[in-house]
């Protein structure tokens, strides 16, 4: 019986498959499950809730408070992303050259990334601050302008503001992953079509960029839904202000459900995220899927 | 179509040469073929002549125009890559296609000529499929299809047959020679393997170490090599070697090997009485010395027997030098036997010890 169980190539899958499975169910499989749960509940803190059906949904959908965060989720998310597509391909493109000093230029690159987020939001915060700005401090001095800008005292400087901030932090994963999929393009594409009469424009354009899409929609990928459900950042810069003009839906839905109290409410406002995250992995996977030039042999 | 010359060119990496001066005149319609071993600047002069690389010093001409300065796409040049360089997101069409969109030729235009390299290199079928889906052979195919489109002055190989197994290469090797007697344009091609510069060079370049060795026919170069490293380059299996000293007398010019073994040396040698020597004869023109036959020819103990059929190899060994001989007819002979090997003194070559060049009066 036990040699047979060790004979077995499924038993034993199993067996190797087991603890990757637990870890799996109790950190991602029961959080989510009770986010969804907790989302047809009135639950509060300290009051487990009753099923109360869509009710929390059909709120939040008529909430006002709810209803910009989700424009201002969908806002920070397009521009950001955008704004770290260009900026992340074309640092990629520079270091992508031979360059003095390259692998300190590319190291130099990632520190943003390697920094706590929770630290350079507050960097970002005395850089916009009212009365310490620098940026203010610098454009005063230099006569561009007489009074010092309100960074995060009015909604569309805010928004701007905290964009500004996500797009620094996020442009050296963008930057870096580019990069790397610019190296594994072979230079002889680039010397052949050399011959063949293309332009440096021509060839980003027929060369570079084509077979850089799939690395371009991977990342792209992430860099959307890192976006979408950014907290850090704005929590520590704004806390969602002013008038709420920076909420987005995460930041909207903890402090629903951690600051006020209201778990389903919160609960809701998270769950209400998920369609949207779908609809940017259905896009980048049924839009930007492998190409037939990808994959190996065979006809069409 | 246009003539190439190359006069005096140079190519510097950093503080190392890699040419040091090279001249060579490619006539017009000619498919001329640089060989040397790996590292001789062979591809590194390709490059150059197609624009990848920049000229440290001397000219290069393609027809009248000097085009040390033009950039690649200018000088009217056409490339097929080692790895081909097909790019993997165009068809087959798109990839011939490619240079004449570029050069804004209208639909028509572009279709007729696609076709017409097609047709001449059988790829009709294939038009729609791109790289991945291909074998090798039609890769190479493709590679030279995108070449051909362009009609350029110049049709320029680095080294396009070493992806491909040893059977398709045959093949290959007489599919560009035909495609050059039909189309006639000028070729310069670069390979390391010296039975394909035989097989297809009107005139072959040997290069080693940055420097041209020999510039000939294929068999100007078999028959009459400069130096050792051109005798020993060229031809497979390679020219055997004896170390000898060189003596003259009145009836004639002898080598005397190391263990005192008399050969007649080629006598329109030069070179003087005493003199060190390298003897060299090919395998093909060594003879069996019949079994107790006077005169003995090389003593060579036998190491290995190669029969294939068509010809017999024989690899023996002399005082510790190799030597490898070529029958037609079929041997038997036990390892470890001792021949005797009568070299052909008509074909055979002094060179000189100290220079290595031949010593030829």
């Amino acid at each position: 019986m036990f040699d047979r169980f060790q004979n077995s190539r499924n038993a034993l899958g199993l067996i190797f498959m087991l603890p990757a499975a637990l870890l799996l169910l109790l950190f991602l499989t029961y959080p989510l499950g009770l986010g969804v749960w907790l989302g047809f509940t009135d639950a509060k803190v300290g009051r487990p809730g009753e099923w109360i059906g869509f009710e929390n949904y059909v709120f939040i959908a008529t909430d006002s408070v709810t209803q910009l965060a989700l424009f201002n989720t969908l806002f920070y998310t397009t521009i950001a992303s955008v704004l770290k597509f260009f900026l992340g391909l074309w640092l990629a493109l520079l270091l992508n050259r031979n360059l003095r000093f390259k692998s300190f230029f590319r190291a130099v690159i990632l520190l943003p990334y390697i920094v706590p987020t929770a630290l350079s939001a507050i960097a970002f915060w005395w850089l916009f601050d009212a009365q310490f700005s620098i940026i203010s401090w610098v454009l005063v001095k230099l006569g561009i302008i007489d009074t010092y800008i309100d960074f995060l005292g009015s909604p569309w400087n805010a928004r701007f503001s905290v964009i500004a901030a996500n797009v620094w932090r996020g442009v050296p994963f963008v930057a870096i992953t580019l990069l790397a999929g610019l190296q594994t393009i072979s230079p002889s594409y680039y010397e052949a079509s050399a011959i063949d009469g293309a332009t440096p424009w021509q060839q980003f354009r027929y060369v570079t960029l084509p077979l850089l899409t799939p690395i371009i929609a991977v990342v792209m990928t992430f860099s959307v839904l890192f976006t979408f459900t950014d907290f850090q950042l704005i929590y520590v810069i704004t806390r969602g202000g002013p008038l709420n003009a920076t909420h987005l839906m995460a930041t909207l839905s903890f402090q629903r459900a951690i600051s006020g109290g209201a778990l389903g409410e919160g609960a809701a406002i998270s769950i209400a995220m998920v369609p949207f995250l779908l609809a940017a992995i259905m896009f980048s996977y049924f839009g930007l899927q492998r190409r037939v030039w990808q994959q190996g042999g065979g006809d069409k | 179509m246009a003539s190439v010359t190359i006069q005096g060119v140079k190519k510097k990496f950093g503080a190392t040469d890699i040419l040091h001066g090279v001249d060579i005149d490619i006539a017009d319609g000619t498919f001329t073929v640089l060989v040397g071993p790996s590292g001789c600047g062979k591809s590194t002069l390709l490059r150059m002549i197609a624009g990848l690389e920049e000229i440290t010093g001397g000219e290069i001409r393609i027809g009248d125009k000097r085009v040390n300065d033009l950039p690649p796409k200018e000088r009217d040049i056409a490339m097929v890559f080692q790895n081909y360089a097909l790019y993997p997101h165009m068809t087959v069409r798109d990839n011939m296609a490619f240079a004449l969109m570029l050069a804004k030729q209208d639909k028509a235009t572009i279709d007729a000529k696609v076709a017409r390299a097609a047709e001449i290199l059988a790829l009709g079928a294939l038009l729609d499929r791109y790289p991945r889906q291909l074998s090798g052979g039609q890769r190479q195919r493709v590679a030279m299809g995108r070449a051909i489109v362009r009609d350029p002055q110049v049709f320029l190989f680095d080294e396009p047959l070493s992806n491909l197994d040893a059977k398709l290469r045959v093949a290959m090797r007489s599919e560009i020679k035909e495609l050059h007697q039909r189309l006639k344009t000028t070729s310069i091609y670069v390979t390391h393997d010296q039975i394909e510069a035989m097989t297809m060079g009107d005139k072959i370049v040997v290069m080693r170490d940055g420097r041209i060795e020999q510039t000939g026919s294929p068999l100007e170069l078999y028959d009459h090599p400069a130096n050792q490293f051109v005798a020993g380059f060229i031809g497979s299996p390679s020219m055997n070697f004896l170390p000898g000293i060189l003596r003259r007398s009145a009836d004639g010019l002898r080598v005397e090997l190391a263990d005192g073994t008399q050969l007649d040396a080629p006598p329109q040698s030069s070179g003087v009485d005493g003199q060190p020597v390298i003897f060299g004869t090919r395998p093909e023109h060594l003879t069996l010395v019949p079994e107790g036959a006077a005169h003995g020819g090389i003593p060579s103990r036998v190491v290995v027997m190669e029969p294939s059929g068509m010809d017999t190899f024989v690899a023996c060994r002399h005082e510790g030098v190799e030597l490898s001989a070529v029958f037609r007819e079929r041997h038997d002979f036990a390892p470890g036997s001792t021949i005797h090997l009568q070299p052909d003194m008509k074909t055979a070559h002094l060179f000189s010890v100290d220079t290595g060049q031949r010593l030829a009066a």
